[in-house]
């Protein structure tokens, strides 16, 4: 069976720096798969070319076989992988439900000017996405959220609203930026709950950029971890506890003349 | 099909009645028949500015309108005096080539976002005057003048539209076309802004970046909105150039780019018809302030200062400041 997303040899170079070096992996299916690595190790580069909102330099990335880099970002949301951004990016102006109801419109039948002289199928259009909206939002436990102004949720909820956008254009993979950063343990597990039942309820293959190294191991179904802009190591979340060069990246290499 | 509510329905009710029924009876009773050009040229500018709004709401300052409202006043003109065309039929003519040069022009500076968009329209009517005086085509400084009246419509003998030179008041038929465009103008701004594509100019407003996460074609939208946007501005062009039957190339210059924005901000960004009541309170502010000579431009630059600081959404935003979340 072929992977539905493979990265394939991509590297990305800004001018004589090298964010990403060749790197390789797949994602299976309704997997969670994790990319990690210390800061500046190019993961949110990586992400960025995933999504096409930066070209690669080389190589490729493959959804179902078919290439989806190098593309427009909404190319790329339309065939049915969606990121989502850290918290600061969401419709501040917006009602939570608003947000929702818009970001559906890939499902949209009728034609903008169907909308404009408000024909039929326009309008089952517009109390789907309604109806759709309040599903979601109460799947997120969000329900009773839905008229409050995008810009006055607290952080937790805010990365919820980002994840309920990325869900809302019914994607196959979602792209998530960091969904744990700057959250407390109590919200972080329930963060992690709540991606799981994504994956599990909504049957969406998650691909996540994260720092949150407990949270990483309690969620990946497999890890890739990044350093330099290289690929040191894939695994389960197991494997990656116990590899060495993974526990150098992150702790330092063994210093022999202070003899630790 | 449309969900008005009462509120709305009586709202545009009101409008409607004041507009067509009104107005002209209030003329009519205090013999100001000046009055109707005056209010001729704010319908006009209010269609124009409209579009200007239209920009706004996908989060592009335009002070480019008066280059598409020149456009406009040059094609219909060109169409009626040189190619022979009924007027009517180059009025839709005249938007649709406006909306075409917008797409030309969209097209590399629709990236741009703040002040360099801002910029670069503010140039765009330079531009085209520029180009008006050195066309042959256009005239040069001379402009198109004697442009003749409106000529009638009828279909299977059925009289539509009176030959205007045959009427006996042409500033009361014309007050009653630049109307019936404005209100037109305003019920599809209206509905624009409240279907789909209004949605997601709202959202490419709000964040480009998120918009085009889930799936919006931002490039396409921003063109089709700059596209429609000049389409209104070459409309209140052209049949401005048929009311004073001339165009010339300062027709539309920079101040008046600049003014169309300012209507836009007076009025209020946030609602549709903003720009209608910017243009009626700026055009009838400047006027009334005739009285004061030599002052008249600092008195008229001091309270729009001081409108814009302390009515930041425009004028429209007493009403609704308590309802805004409704």
């Amino acid at each position: 069976m072929t992977p539905l997303l493979q990265v394939k040899n991509v590297t990305k170079k800004y001018g004589g720096l090298i964010a990403n070096n060749d790197i390789s992996f797949d994602v299976a299916e309704n997997d969670i798969l994790s990319v990690i690595g210390p800061n500046g190790a190019g993961k949110s580069t990586l992400f960025k070319m995933i999504s096409s909102f930066v070209p690669t330099t080389s190589g490729e990335v493959l959804f179902k076989g078919s290439r989806i880099s190098n593309l427009k970002p909404h190319t790329v949301a339309r065939m049915g992988v969606v990121r989502t951004f850290q918290e600061t990016t969401i419709f501040k102006n917006m009602t939570v439900r608003e947000s929702i109801v818009v970001a559906q419109h890939l499902r949209a039948k009728a034609t903008l000017a169907g909308y404009f002289w408000g024909t039929k199928t326009a309008q089952d259009d517009v109390a789907d996405f309604g109806e759709n909206a309040d599903q979601l939002l109460d799947f997120l436990g969000m329900y009773d959220l839905r008229h409050e102004q995008a810009s006055s949720l607290p952080q937790g909820h805010l990365r919820a609203l980002g994840i309920a956008i990325g869900l809302a254009t019914d994607p196959e993979v979602l792209l998530l930026d960091e969904p744990f950063a700057g959250m407390n343990h109590d919200e972080t597990m329930h963060m992690v709950s709540l991606v799981r039942s994504v994956r599990d309820k909504k049957g969406v293959t998650i691909l996540l950029v994260e720092h949150d190294m407990a949270a990483v191991m309690t969620i990946s179904d497999r890890i890739v971890v990044l350093n330099f802009g290289e690929k040191i190591a894939e695994g389960t979340p197991h494997e990656i506890q116990n590899d060495k060069t993974v526990i150098e990246a992150y702790l330092g290499s063994e210093d022999d003349e202070i003899g630790m | 099909m449309m969900n008005l509510s009462k509120t709305q329905l009586l709202g545009s009710l009101s409008l409607l009645v004041t507009v067509f029924f009104i107005v002209p009876w209030l003329i009519e009773v205090s013999g100001r028949w000046d009055f109707y050009f005056t209010l001729t040229s704010v319908a006009l500018l209010a269609t124009a500015s409209a579009g200007v709004w239209l920009t706004f709401y996908i989060g592009r300052i335009n002070i480019g309108q008066g280059a598409f409202a020149l456009i406009g006043a040059y094609t219909s003109a060109i169409m009626v005096v040189k190619g022979g065309w009924s007027f009517w039929l180059s009025l839709p003519a005249a938007g649709i080539f406006a909306a075409i040069v917008a797409v030309l022009i969209g097209l590399p500076i629709l990236r741009l976002r703040g002040v360099y968009f801002a910029m670069v329209t503010l140039v765009l009517t330079q531009v085209v005057t520029l180009t008006a005086l050195a066309l042959p085509i256009t005239n040069g400084a001379k402009g198109i003048s004697s442009i003749p009246l409106p000529a009638g419509v009828s279909i299977a003998g059925i009289v539509l539209i009176p030959d205007f030179s045959t009427l006996e008041n042409t500033k009361l038929a014309f007050y009653y076309t630049a109307c019936a465009i404005m209100v037109l103008t305003f019920a599809v701004l209206y509905r624009l802004v409240h279907s789909r594509l209004g949605h997601l100019c709202r959202s490419m407003q709000q964040n480009e970046e998120l918009a085009s996460s889930i799936g919006v074609n931002i490039a396409y939208i921003r063109l089709l909105v700059f596209a429609i946007s000049s389409f209104f501005g070459g409309i209140g062009g052209a049949m401005f150039g048929a009311i004073t039957q001339s165009v010339y190339p300062s027709s539309f210059q920079v101040v008046d780019s600049v003014n169309f924005m300012l209507n836009c901000f007076l009025g209020g960004l946030g609602y549709v018809f903003g720009p209608m009541l910017g243009t009626l309170v700026l055009y009838f502010g400047w006027d009334l302030m005739f009285e004061l000579g030599q002052y008249q431009l600092l008195t008229y630059s001091i309270l729009l200062i001081v409108l814009i600081r302390f009515l930041p959404n425009g004028l429209l935003s007493i009403t609704w400041a308590g309802r805004k979340n409704s």
